[in-house]
């Protein structure tokens, strides 16, 4: 009878503690794609624009790798969480439309891999866009260990071992979500961010600050820009019949210089 | 000294060094590193090549391999109480503490498994206390001074009550900082011995909240410490089996919140984080020792027969 109630007991803690584990029910699966009308090419517009920081740029931190002999360089790399240039143009600022678009279009799920690569123990690209329900595949092609810990809020968490160089992990978001974080737990600096987007109009800026948004149906959008230290900004834009809208946003220094 | 108690002791020991590691793994962020559990990267835990301890595996694997380490400890302490103790109560203790241990294991997996939910994780940390406190008391109950006391131990319902009271806080103070631990409000106030410039935030969230009410029980647990203290030694001046332990504690107080202070004041710099961890299970060890102490002629006595 004691055993009885003990393994009850155990059972019952078990329940207990891998609902609190689990939390949240699953996501549902992709929103449908629209209302089935595709974007006129001959009327459609583009955006473009500049990511600027306004200020001193804050200097960047320098990552200490010695914990990985296959990491370190010896002197230590500076951290690539914030890129400016000389002209105050940010890199990996991911752009995108928030909102405005006709929710007559329909946008068909590309089929092509989107690649997410380690790369000397960072990860490259640091911020890239995919569509939902488009193929991320994340790549080591270091001669070392990585844990893939895919860090989504509305997506479903996941973290996978990369103990051996070439293993790819492949994975899809059903939700549209801006920004998933990336992290690896074994190179506590290592983290990328990945904008999912239920339609192709979104952007990351180059070194430059600059980028484009190619192919936008006329009309007036919330464009945001998103940035993993200075933050999110959001502007109205109206993109007329074949026009070019330009855009511009400016950043400052957050409370944190890296 | 028998070499049973000697052994209680160094199982004791070992667990402060697994609580440690388990703080160096949270301090380093390194909890899913190894993102399987039982295995390592799918491999067998105890085959995991040395070469591979590398970043945030060395911290995370390395926690796994002591704690490997304390529970086979513990199945050989259960198995030595078995065969030499009389007293059934101190066997039970050792059965309780190898049920708490497998217990512990099973959690850490958990966590591991559903990426460290903080009400899994929160638990993990606070049985780990109950765990150390559980081996400090069979390290204390198998020592010669408790079976055969030179004088005659201190009955004292006060005091006990006074160190039953403190031992009881400052366990809740390691649960909140747990709390304040795992779910990233270790630096929720940026300031100190301030809050956001003042003694009272003028706003609040959740972290800030969790993150005050840690800084409110140090300074509960400093209050406590010292006025039983102050009571002992006027009590009880002439006890060295109080009067060492209550020093000790008070001395490990001291580091305890200097160690808080610099947290803050470093920025959560892991070493200092670690150690603050560390110092909080020994000052509640210590705190529990002189506890057990004033029970020892009504509690022990009682179960010198059971």
């Amino acid at each position: 009878m004691s055993m009885s109630r003990t393994a009850v007991a155990a059972i019952a803690l078990s329940t207990i503690l891998v609902a609190a584990a689990c939390g949240s029910e699953p996501p549902p699966p992709p929103a449908a794609a629209g209302g089935g009308v595709a974007v006129d090419t001959a009327t459609a517009g583009t955006l473009t624009g500049r990511m600027t920081f306004i200020g001193t740029p804050p200097v960047p931190q320098t990552l200490r790798m010695a914990g990985d002999p296959a990491c370190s360089t010896g002197t230590g790399s500076p951290s690539d969480a914030v890129l400016i240039d000389a002209n105050g143009g940010i890199q990996n600022v991911f752009v995108h439309v928030k909102d405005g678009l006709d929710s007559k279009y329909s946008f068909p799920t590309p089929t092509d891999t989107v690649v997410l690569d380690q790369v000397g123990c960072r990860y490259v690209p640091r911020v890239l866009g995919l569509r939902v329900g488009q193929p991320l595949d994340v790549v080591n092609s270091d001669d070392t260990f990585h844990n893939v810990h895919g860090m989504p809020s509305a997506n479903v968490e996941f973290n996978e071992g990369q103990p051996v160089q070439g293993m790819r992990t492949t994975r899809t978001f059903p939700i549209p979500e801006v920004m998933v974080r990336f992290k690896c737990n074994v190179h506590s600096w290592m983290a990328a961010y990945v904008g999912v987007v239920a339609h192709p109009y979104f952007a990351v800026s180059a070194s430059d600050g600059s980028f484009t948004v190619a192919g936008l149906p006329p009309g007036t959008y919330t464009i945001e820009a998103w940035h993993e230290r200075f933050g999110t900004q959001t502007r109205q834009v109206t993109i007329a019949e074949r026009g070019t809208a330009e855009v511009a946003f400016s950043f400052a220094a957050a409370a944190s210089s890296n | 000294m028998t070499w049973l108690h000697r052994y209680a002791r160094v199982l004791a020991a070992a667990t402060l060094l697994l609580i440690a590691a388990g703080g160096l793994v949270t301090s380093t962020e390194s909890g899913l590193a190894v993102p399987d559990w039982p295995t390592t990267y799918g491999q067998n835990m105890f085959t995991f090549p040395l070469d591979g301890m590398v970043g945030g595996i060395l911290y995370e694997h390395g926690h796994r391999l002591i704690a490997s380490g304390v529970g086979l400890l513990t199945i050989g302490l259960v198995i030595w109480l078995g065969y030499v103790e009389r007293r059934r109560w101190v066997r039970r203790l050792g059965w309780i503490a190898l049920a708490a241990v497998i217990v512990q294991g099973t959690l850490g997996g958990i966590t591991v498994l559903f990426f460290l939910p903080p009400p899994v994780s929160i638990g993990h940390a606070g049985l780990a206390q109950i765990f150390f406190c559980l081996t400090v008391a069979i390290a204390l109950v198998t020592s010669a001074g408790w079976r055969r006391p030179d004088v005659e131990p201190v009955d004292d319902p006060v005091l006990s009550r006074r160190m039953v009271t403190l031992t009881a806080v400052v366990f809740a103070q390691i649960l909140i900082g747990a709390t304040m631990r795992h779910t990233g409000a270790g630096l929720a106030i940026p300031d100190f011995p301030l809050a956001f410039g003042a003694l009272w935030p003028s706003s609040w969230t959740p972290d800030i909240a969790i993150h005050y009410a840690h800084r409110v029980g140090a300074a509960i647990v400093t209050v406590l410490v010292i006025a039983n203290v102050i009571y002992l030694r006027r009590t009880w001046p002439n006890r060295r089996e109080l009067a060492r332990p209550a020093w000790l504690l008070v001395a490990l107080l001291v580091v305890q919140v200097s160690l808080g202070a610099l947290v803050i004041w470093t920025g959560k710099q892991f070493v200092i984080n670690t150690l603050h961890v560390a110092t909080g299970a020994a000052v509640l060890a210590t705190s529990l020792v002189i506890t057990l102490r004033t029970f020892r002629v009504r509690v022990a006595d009682a179960l010198a027969t059971a």
